[in-house]
């Protein structure tokens, strides 16, 4: 058993490249290649700003993904808690030093690039919790103690970013943690109790929201109940995907985007400028683009020998769909809208940071499919 | 191997539960698809609507204005470069500095600059400004040479209203200015094609004709961004210039009668006899409309409001005066017409009548002595008319003198300003003022002072009317689609009927019982301009060419005072308020006449030294144009 392990872990450079993912590889230049064309797009047609950061982000994170994928699973998996750990110590070190910036504190300077912890901690808990239930016995998933302990570990990092405020990102986090006690074989009727409890309580939460959150969801009930003010995003947003039609107004002439009516057009709403350029057909090749990456990701999770990669494959997969979902819903009127970037296509660093980084060891899973972990 | 056994079930269950999920992802996504699906093909076609809306506005320009031409197409009311200076507050790096630069430049006031600076304030930064609206070609020059230290600055060239002649049309055009609200909201026209910068028509036929000559608006379509501001233009519609408007009048003896009232208060109509065409109709003083198209400054304001020549009023159409003895051809033929009198019938004039014990005094004080209505006339007796009136009475008076057009307006509703005059009789002074009438009032009504009240375009038209021979005309100042030519409209007149272009028929426009009547007052108005002793014997013309017929007279403003009928003052010491309004009606030439005239000066002493000379420096020119005029009759026919 041991001598196996040794075995397994002595694979070659040569090997580690010819047993990457070409698939997913490809999707995932597919995908950077389209969000630098977006990005051009949202620069009004020039190689402005946004434009030049988003491809510069690109060239440093993608062979970044590359490199986490070289070293073996093992090692992620004997990290996982200190990655954890010391995104947290991030999280509490700017809640309190962090850089304000529009009424909230999320961010940190690291001189090159500004860091958003919460961000990181997308892919962190999916490792931790992964790692968790890898270890525990599957007699044990349901006692006391690890239902306590897990449910710490979501909430934790959940209450942190919820007081940067942050409430897009820490539902995110908590979706992210949740599906791994799912995955790992939690009782299902705690789902349900959660839910119900959860269902009972929202009036009670809702009273906890702060006053623009609950604009926000009012403003999603009825978008027109102020056009000009909370409502404008919204309603912006699905003018330019509804006039965008069957095949787009065309590359560089999405009117809505070009003459500032549509907000946010780089980061969160950077779908819409997609969709009124290149319309149905675009939009739903995009969806199928994602839908690839997060299918190889899946299959990854299933030929993989370990638990551990298995839940880190299935969960970040799912997580990946989460974000596409809560992304497009908002810019297309279907939930009220929360800060949620749509992976790779969105400018940022940080979530592109942390995308690369989880499909990186989404390839270190695929690189060392056979290994097992103790 | 428990612990194997305990892996294999975990990962069962982790590939169950996955399974579970993965048929979760699939209906989401195809939740979205449909999502998707909806917005982009069903509803397709609103959100490309809205789109559009968002982007697509439109900006309306000021509609050109209709010109207005006379007779013979000279423009009297046109369009005008100009040159405009426009500040765009987004180019400008340093607001302040600029202004203060322009300040220099083109000697802005300090209140003109505070008034920019709250624009500024209101509009958004790439809205213009508009710092002057008619800089003169020196100034624009000034500014195009300094463009290059003023930058947001832009020099515009627009068009706007203009009057060349300046005073001469004033009475009879009106000016344009801005609106004002209630005058937006009162026009429909002018509320949908309304922009701000836009003028319209405040008075005279600019304001009557306001829904012909305004135009429509040219339209840029520009792409506008969220914040308004326009990216580029889509599309230039062109807007149509409004209708051209020609009129009757001939600007040469409007000139004219400007020249001839200069520092004058009074008015000068003429008319032709068989057409009614107005060919002039010019009130004294007059005033600058090119003063109102940029807003009047105060001072110039003041000038023409307190000028005590009343400049503001529009003396031919809303004054009222006294006829005086411009009335007598009147009161003659409708004694002539009654049979009242005949052309042997005298009276004694002694100088003054005694009625009831009431003294009534003829102008001459020792009196004229037997005096036949050809001599009555010739020198004016008001004895003779005075015994005529009393014989004849007012009413029957009455009624000859409203066919002949006193007391009705002339030009209908042409202009808001026109007054209708009075013409009394007893009836009249029963309901109006509750008394009966009493005779003294005849003899002074025939005298044309009392009650009677008439406008000096109406005694123009009493006279046209003499002169044709007795027929109505229908006094126009627009040429209207089928301009009747002199011959055609002076034929038609003998045959006794007149083509009426309204009603388009042939109606009896006879204003006589015999023209016989007609023909002697004729004769006796000659014999008051071409024989010795005639009041206006001074003023008369021997060449048969240009000989006229007429009648002077002298309106009194004021009751004379016994004591000042003694003393016999000179005009000149004569307080201004105080003096006699001259008038004078006359028509022209005698042998086959072909124009009527009349004229006031407002206190300007007696008919036959202030206003008939007048009538003499005019009829030549009159006269000389007329056959330019008819060769004009064909002339382009635009109308209203």
């Amino acid at each position: 058993m041991f001598q196996h392990d040794r075995l397994s872990n002595e694979i070659t450079l040569f090997q580690k490249i010819k047993n990457l993912d070409y698939i997913l590889l490809i999707s995932v230049i597919l995908l950077s290649a389209l969000s630098v064309f977006v990005m051009y797009s949202t620069d009004g047609g020039e190689i402005l700003f946004h434009t030049k950061n988003h491809l510069v982000k690109l060239v440093v994170f993608f062979p970044l993904m590359i490199f986490v994928a070289f070293f073996n699973i093992k090692f992620w998996h004997n990290f996982s808690y200190i990655i954890y750990l010391i995104v947290i110590l991030l999280l509490i070190y700017v809640s309190f030093f962090g850089i304000k910036s529009s009424g909230s504190q999320r961010w940190m300077d690291l001189y090159l690039f500004v860091l958003q912890p919460s961000e990181l901690m997308k892919v962190a808990i999916i490792m931790c919790l992964a790692k968790y239930f890898h270890r525990l016995k599957i007699e044990n998933v349901n006692s006391f103690t690890s239902v306590t302990i897990v449910l710490s570990i979501i909430i934790i990092p959940v209450i942190f970013v919820i007081s940067q405020p942050d409430l897009g990102t820490s539902i995110l986090i908590a979706l992210s943690g949740l599906i791994i006690l799912w995955l790992g074989g939690m009782k299902i009727k705690y789902f349900i109790y959660s839910f119900i409890t959860f269902l009972i309580s929202l009036p009670f939460i809702i009273s906890f929201l702060k006053p623009y959150q609950k604009l926000r969801i009012l403003t999603f009930l009825d978008p027109d109940r102020d056009p000009l003010g909370a409502g404008y995003q919204i309603i912006q947003s699905k003018i330019a995907i509804g006039s965008g039609g069957l095949g787009g107004k065309g590359f560089l002439k999405g009117t809505q985007s070009y003459l500032d009516f549509l907000p946010e057009k780089h980061t969160d709403f950077i779908f819409t400028l997609f969709s009124e350029e290149f319309g149905f057909i675009g939009s739903v090749g995009l969806l199928i683009l994602y839908s690839i990456i997060i299918f190889r990701i899946v299959r990854i999770g299933a030929i993989s020998r370990s638990n551990f990669a298995r839940l880190f494959c299935f969960g970040y997969a799912f997580a990946i769909f989460i974000y596409i979902v809560v992304n497009l819903s908002m810019v297309l009127g279907l939930l009220p809208i929360v800060g949620s970037p749509l992976p790779i296509m969105s400018y940022g660093g940080s979530s592109m940071l942390a995308t690369m980084i989880g499909f990186g060891i989404v390839l270190s899973a695929k690189i060392n499919h056979k290994q097992m972990i103790a | 191997m428990i612990k194997s056994n305990s892996g294999i079930r975990k990962t069962d269950v982790i590939n169950r539960r996955m399974f579970i999920i993965g048929a979760a992802k699939v209906v989401v996504f195809v939740g979205i698809v449909a999502r998707l699906f909806s917005l982009q093909i069903n509803e397709n076609k609103k959100y490309l609507t809205l789109s559009d809306k968002n982007r697509i506005r439109e900006w309306k320009l000021p509609p050109t204005r209709g010109n207005i031409v006379d007779y013979f197409g000279n423009v009297i009311a046109g369009n005008l470069k100009v040159y405009q200076l426009h500040i765009i507050p987004e180019q400008v790096e340093n607001f302040n500095y600029l202004l203060v630069r322009l300040k220099n430049l083109l000697n802005l006031s300090d209140k003109r600059i505070a008034r920019i600076n709250k624009l500024k304030a209101e509009l958004k930064p790439w809205d213009s400004i508009i710092v002057s609206e008619n800089l003169s070609w020196s100034q624009f020059v000034k500014i195009n040479n300094y463009l290059y230290d003023l930058v947001g600055v832009k020099p515009v060239m627009t068009i706007s209203r203009n009057y060349p002649f300046n005073d001469v049309y004033t009475h009879v055009l009106g000016y344009v200015s801005q609106p004002n609200e209630q005058e937006i909201l009162e026009n429909e026209i002018i509320q949908e094609r309304f922009v701000p910068g836009m003028k319209i028509g405040k008075l005279g036929l600019e304001k009557r004709l306001e829904n012909h000559l305004i135009g429509t608006n040219a339209i840029q379509r520009y792409e506008v961004n969220a914040y308004g501001k326009r990216i580029n233009q889509l599309e230039y519609q062109k807007g149509e210039q409004g209708s051209k408007i020609r009129l009757t009048v001939d600007t040469e003896i409007q000139k004219a009668c400007g020249k001839l009232l200069n520092e004058k208060a009074g008015s000068i109509s003429v008319m032709d006899i068989y057409t009614g065409d107005i060919i002039a109709m010019y009130s004294s003083p007059s005033y600058n409309p090119n003063l109102f198209l940029f807003g009047i400054s105060q001072d110039e304001w003041q000038l023409i409001r307190n000028n005590p020549l009343k400049p503001l009023i529009n003396k031919t159409l809303s004054g009222l005066y006294s006829p005086g003895s411009t009335i007598k051809p009147i009161v003659a033929l409708s004694a002539l017409e009654n049979k009242v009198i005949d052309t042997k019938f005298k009276v004694k004039c002694t100088g003054k009548m005694e009625l009831y014990g009431q003294t009534f005094h003829c102008w001459k004080e020792k009196g004229h002595g037997w005096v036949s209505l050809r001599n009555a006339m010739k020198q004016s007796c008001d004895t003779y008319f005075y015994e005529v009136a009393r014989l004849l009475g007012v009413d029957r008076l009455n009624i000859t003198a409203e066919k002949f057009g006193l007391g009705k307006k002339v030009l209908g509703d042409y202009f808001d300003n026109e007054k209708r005059g009075l013409f009394p009789n007893t009836k009249w002074k029963k309901n109006n003022l509750g008394k009966g009438w009493v005779l003294g009032e005849t003899l002074i009504t025939g005298i044309g002072q009392g009650y009677i009240q008439s406008t000096p375009l109406q005694l123009c038209m009493m006279t046209a009317q003499i002169a044709n021979g007795g027929f109505a005309v229908k006094p126009k100042i627009i040429v209207d689609s089928n301009p009747i030519s002199y011959e055609d409209a002076k034929q038609s007149m003998e045959s006794g009927l007149l083509f009426d272009t309204d009603s388009e028929q042939l109606l009896d426009k006879k204003l006589f019982k015999n023209q016989k009547n007609i023909k002697i007052v004729q004769e006796a108005m000659f014999a008051s301009t071409n024989e010795r002793f005639g009041t206006s014997y001074k003023s008369r013309i021997d060449d048969p060419k240009y000989q006229f017929a007429g009648k002077t007279g002298t309106a009194q403003v004021k009751r004379i005072s016994k004591r000042e009928r003694e003393l016999d003052l000179e005009l000149e010491q004569i307080p201004y308020k105080d003096r006699d309004h001259a008038l004078y009606i006359a028509y022209g030439p005698y042998i086959n006449p072909r124009y009527a005239l009349s004229i006031i000066v407002e206190h300007g002493g007696s008919g036959s030294k202030a206003a008939a000379p007048i009538a003499k420096k005019l009829f030549k020119l009159i006269i000389d144009r007329h056959d330019l005029r008819n060769k004009q009759s064909n002339f382009e026919r635009i109308t209203v």
